[in-house]
């Protein structure tokens, strides 16, 4: 009679020497399938005694599922080699492919303008804008600054061969932008006005003639100088740190009173100037058509292309104006 | 303005402390402090110095040899390479061991192998005046008390000194003067401040017996002091004198200029001395000057004047000076004057600024007439100074002074409510303590207790004071900024930017993502940039641009993208995509008030690139912005390429165009290869629909795509007969693909083949076979409508 405890072993030993996937699978009929030993001995149980042909079928069973682990481990192994093997085949060098990317950038003045006015944005103001190219009236005269006045030639405008002589110029800074606002929305008003502003400034490494500034203007009830204050000093906290500081030291523009500089501080413990601002002048207020006995307001500005100078420590302002890719990709 | 520390303290001698304090102190009363100078320090070891021999050195010819006696009698050989000294001449001389000023150490050197045992020094070497291209010369100078060897600062009397170049702003004509400084450093340090009293030394004869003064227009001038002196020799000045005018960037002229520009510097009140004997009738009319009156001033110059123009003229009404702004030269004082009549006037800011800026003719005096001088007692106060001053050098003042009147400032007490200056400063000040603040620095103030106003007189040195206003900055100014506490408003408006803004942004997004770098050229060309561009030369022109090459605005982005194409090329930088965003300045001859017609473009260039890619680009925009039926129409731009080329038309207006540039502007700006372009109206665009998207629920049924090849004559755009399929397709075609375009073999001449992918879809059905052939059918019977299309087999 067959030795069912020894039943598996031929199969088991042939499953172990199979070296790849192809031979294994050509072992199944022979190992499994309905000319393998096991099914033959099945096929031979009717032979048996009843008493006898439990033990043996259950010696069957036994040897058939050992044959089908030992199959199935087998092949799970065999399959992952020949997969690995498969892998290697498609191995890459990825740092062949590193540095290949492209993307555009945005002008290293346009982020830091977007970063501005998302501060102010934050604190409830919205942005206004206005034409580069001005009129004296906005320019000048509704900034308190009549024909004569000296402060007019601290401004060395570029004027423009439109209207009458200096009746059109490029402006000279953002602040018309205040005046175009006032006339034409009540107050209360909350605005910052980022643009661009002309000088006949040479170019050189500190200097452009055409350069961007940032104004800012609030028309309210009850508006202090404390207020504006309190404004320059959450502006600078938001912008540059919450360890920033800020103060303002007396100054003149005919446009605001009273006025003042206004500083940030810096690391080393000094100060550095950052722009203008005061209290928008009364004379400002009434050429706008609003009354200064009820509304009072402030009004600050700077420039945004120092902004932009600083945080990367520019050596050379004209690279901003310069269009050069090599320089426009590094922010 | 520069103030020296010793001359401040003439007028308040209490003035004292660490110069950087003080520093600061002047910064926070608004004299913001530009540059700081300690003077005197480092002159330790330069000595007086006499030149025994000069001769050349054997072996080089931009120096010498100069033998010096530093008092031990013997020569001293030195190398030096300044040749302005004689045999003879005192010198300041810098022994071995000195430390410069600038830090540099003396030593004992060889020169080309002459040996060099010291240093002679110039002026700007030692710090005393801007003079580095000689040697100073102390031969006239250094008075007979001083022997050679003696220390440079006992020969020329320096102390110890702080020098600030202060920031003065144009509201404080006081703060041009020594003593303006003076009295506001004063108030903040609250040390007593007085003008010192000096001799008026007027021992000559009766003014009023020798010159005369009329004011016939007294809108141009508000006081006219004159006085006549007699004995005036013209020499040099006392050397303590030079020493202060150079240390406040003046240089000395002669005894007379000299202590003119002294008083100017200490009291702030400009002056001019005519030769007396030179003034017709020894007498001066103040008036306007008539059209087309000449004069010709000290400078030279023929100067022609209008109506507004301000003039003093003598007797016989000749002008004879231009009122605040320069004298006249054939009254000027020189070497043979003897008399001279001196004048100190007021004039009205306005009319001067004018002049000044008509004539453009800026001046020390003429800066201090525009802000507004002092029109009180300051102007006696500066005539009596500058004739003691005078009389140092053996002049003899005129007795008394003509003061004639014109028309002042008003200056009636100005009503300050305590309670608007409170609720302008967001401070908590009583009325007496504005009161004090105010009254430190010369406001005469009487307080109201019952209502808390002041009543307050501005000080006649302060012409730019005048409103409530202006009283409550000088408050703020003296209670210091520093102390005002901060608030922050809270506006009930809220923050955001506008579509416009968000709809820039999202453009900026779209395009970086694009790969397109952002540029920011300057909006200005040179002359022939626009012709050179194909565009018309049209642009508005600057009245006074920095350069030729930046004298025209642009009308057209073009210009700028492609010089900074030809740029990026020429520094090998590859293939460029660039975009902008800016204004262009279009001609509006007829525009009230006369702007150009300013307007917001975008542009996007790309080199190495055809025209697909800019219209690729245009797609981006149109998917960014959902824009309402963007469509190309053939066209011819200027400047771009004439057959491959379009405007682009949104809503059914022309916005701009796309293409590429025409190949012979890209050679005359040495362009290499091709460049897509598009430029679009942005402004425009975005004042226009947009944004207006519409949701399409997602069909759950299946799609089917049948191929079509046409033959399309070139006259018939890819556009149309898109257009055409839509219509043959109706609703169930939801897209249209163009996947090929050929020429040649099997399709006639001016005609290709287009191939288009159409996709079927229902939204509530699948199509059936005969439902998409039917569709498919009523396709192709719409496309060969167009003229000369026909179905490819």
């Amino acid at each position: 009679m067959t030795n069912y405890d020894t039943l598996a072993d031929e199969a088991l030993s042939a499953i172990a020497e199979a070296g790849d996937l192809a031979t294994l699978d050509a072992l199944r009929p022979n190992i499994l399938g309905k000319k393998a030993p096991i099914s033959s001995a099945k096929s031979g149980l009717g032979n048996l005694d009843a008493d006898q042909r439990k033990a043996a079928g259950q010696a069957i069973n036994t040897a058939r599922q050992s044959i089908e682990a030992a199959f199935n481990e087998r092949r799970a192994g065999l399959a992952a080699t020949a997969r690995a093997a498969a892998l290697e085949t498609e191995r890459l060098d990825l740092t062949e492919f590193q540095g290949v990317g492209t993307t555009g950038h945005l002008h290293l003045v346009t982020q830091a303008r977007d970063r501005l006015e998302d501060v102010f944005v934050g604190m409830g103001y919205t942005i206004a804008e206005g034409p580069e190219v001005e009129t004296a009236w906005y320019n000048f005269e509704a900034l308190n600054i009549p024909e004569w006045h000296p402060a007019r030639g601290s401004f060395d405008t570029i004027f423009v061969n439109l209207g009458e002589p200096e009746e059109v110029m490029l402006r000279s800074h953002t602040s018309p932008v205040q005046i175009r606002t006032m006339e034409a929305q009540e107050p209360p008003i909350y605005i910052v006005a980022p643009g661009r502003t002309f000088r006949t400034d040479t170019a050189d490494a500190t200097h452009l003639p055409a350069f961007n500034q940032i104004e800012g203007l609030v028309i309210d009830k009850g508006i202090t100088m404390g207020d504006l204050a309190g404004t320059i000093d959450t502006f600078v906290r938001a912008f540059f740190g919450e360890e920033v500081k800020s103060r303002l030291r007396p100054s003149y523009f005919p446009f605001t009173e009273p006025s003042a500089e206004f500083d940030i501080s810096r690391a080393d413990g000094s100060w550095l100037e950052l722009g203008g601002c005061g209290m928008v002048h009364p004379n400002v207020l009434r050429n706008c058509g609003i009354d200064p006995d009820v509304w009072q307001g402030f009004a600050f500005g700077f420039g945004i292309d120092r902004l932009a100078v600083m945080r990367y420590q520019l050596d050379d302002m004209r690279e901003l104006v310069n269009n050069d890719v090599r320089f426009l990709r590094q922010f | 303005m520069k103030v020296l520390l010793s001359w401040l303290r003439e007028f308040a001698p209490g003035i004292d402390g660490d110069p950087v304090e003080l520093g600061e102190i002047l910064s926070g009363l608004g004299l913001a402090v530009e540059e700081m100078t300690i003077t005197g320090e480092g002159l330790d070891g330069i000595v007086l110095a006499k030149v025994l021999d000069l001769r050349p050195h054997p072996d080089a010819d931009k120096i010498q040899l100069v033998d010096v006696d530093m008092g031990d009698g013997q020569p001293l050989q030195v190398c030096c390479g300044a040749f302005n000294m004689s045999v003879g001449d005192l010198i300041p001389f810098a022994t071995i061991g000195t430390v410069m000023p600038n830090g540099m150490e003396i030593a004992q050197r060889k020169m080309r192998g002459e040996m060099s045992n010291g240093m002679c020094c110039s002026g700007a070497e030692l710090g005393l005046g801007d003079d580095h291209d000689g040697i100073m010369l102390l031969t006239e100078t250094a008075s007979a008390a001083s022997p050679i060897g003696t220390p440079i600062t006992e020969v020329l009397g320096i102390e110890r000194d702080v020098l600030w170049d202060l920031e003065v702003n144009a509201n404080r004509p006081d703060a041009m003067s020594i003593a303006g400084v003076a009295r506001d450093l004063a108030a903040a340090l609250d040390v007593p401040f007085s003008f010192p009293q000096h001799d008026p030394a007027s021992d000559g004869p009766n003014v009023a017996d020798e010159a005369s003064v009329e004011i016939v227009d007294d809108s141009l001038c508000g006081r006219f002091l004159a006085r006549t002196i007699h004995n005036v020799t013209v020499g040099s000045s006392p050397q303590w004198m030079q020493q202060r005018l150079i240390a406040l960037g003046m240089r000395p002229i002669n005894s007379v200029v000299d202590v003119s520009n002294y008083v100017m510097l200490e009291l702030g009140q400009p002056n001019h001395t005519y030769d007396l004997d030179s003034v017709a009738g020894k007498g001066l009319r103040v008036r306007r000057a008539s059209e087309g009156e000449t004069i010709t001033t000290l400078d030279g110059a023929d100067r022609t004047l209008i109506a507004t123009d301000g003039v003093i003229a003598d007797v016989a009404d000749r002008a004879v000076g231009i009122a605040g702004v320069m004298g006249g030269l054939d009254t000027e004082i020189s070497e043979s004057t003897s008399s001279v009549l001196l004048e100190m006037a007021w004039w009205d800011p306005p009319s001067i600024s004018r002049t000044v800026k008509r004539l453009n003719l800026p001046s020390e005096a003429a800066t201090r007439y525009r802000r507004g001088v002092d029109w009180g007692d300051n102007m006696v106060r500066a005539m009596d100074r500058f004739c003691q001053l005078l009389a140092e050098t053996g002049a003899v003042a005129a007795h008394g002074t003509l003061d004639v009147a014109g028309t002042v400032p008003d200056r009636t007490p100005v009503t300050v409510r305590s309670s608007y200056v409170n609720g302008l400063l967001g401070t908590q000040l009583d009325a007496p303590t504005m009161a004090s603040h105010l009254d430190s620095i010369g406001f005469e103030t009487v307080v109201d207790n019952d209502t808390g106003s002041l009543a307050v007189t501005v000080p006649t040195w302060r012409w730019d004071t005048a409103t409530e206003t202006d009283i409550a900055e000088e408050i703020a100014r003296m209670n210091g900024y520093e102390n005002i506490v901060t608030t922050v408003p809270k506006p009930e408006t809220f923050g955001a930017l506008t579509p416009y803004q968000q709809a820039r942004r999202a453009i900026r997004s779209a395009l970086v993502g694009a790969g397109a770098d952002e540029i920011q050229p300057m909006p200005f060309l040179a002359p022939g940039d626009l012709k050179q561009t194909g565009l018309a030369e049209d642009g508005v022109t600057l009245m006074n641009p920095l350069v030729h090459e930046e004298s025209v605005l642009r009308t057209s982005l073009l210009p700028g993208h492609l010089k900074a194409i030809a740029y990026n090329q020429s520094h090998r930088s590859g293939a460029v995509q660039l975009f902008e965003i800016g204004h262009v300045y279009l001609p509006a001859p007829d525009a009230h008030p006369p702007l150009p017609d300013e307007r917001e473009f975008l542009a996007v260039s790309m080199s190495d690139a055809e025209a697909p890619a800019a219209v690729a680009i245009l797609d981006v925009l149109d998917k960014t912005l959902a824009l309402p039926n963007v469509q190309l129409r053939a066209g011819t731009p200027p400047g771009l390429h004439p057959t491959r080329s379009a405007d682009i038309v949104i809503a059914g207006k022309v916005r701009g165009q796309v293409g590429e540039v025409d190949p012979g502007v890209l050679e005359s700006f040495g362009i290499d290869g091709r460049v897509a372009w598009l430029q679009l109206d942005i402004g425009s665009v975005l004042d226009g629909p947009w944004g207006n998207r519409k949701y399409t629920p997602l069909s759950k049924y299946p799609s089917s795509d049948v191929d079509l090849a046409f033959e399309v004559p070139d006259a018939i755009a890819a556009a149309s007969l898109v257009g055409a399929l839509r219509k043959g397709g109706g609703s169930e075609l939801i897209s249209t693909e163009i996947f090929d375009s050929y020429r040649g073999t099997g399709v006639a001449d001016g005609s290709r083949s287009l191939a288009f992918r159409l996709r079927f879809q229902a939204p509530d059905r699948t199509l059936t076979d005969d439902e998409i052939g039917a569709l498919r059918q009523s396709c192709i019977d719409a496309a060969q409508k167009q003229n000369g299309v026909t179905l490819r087999a």
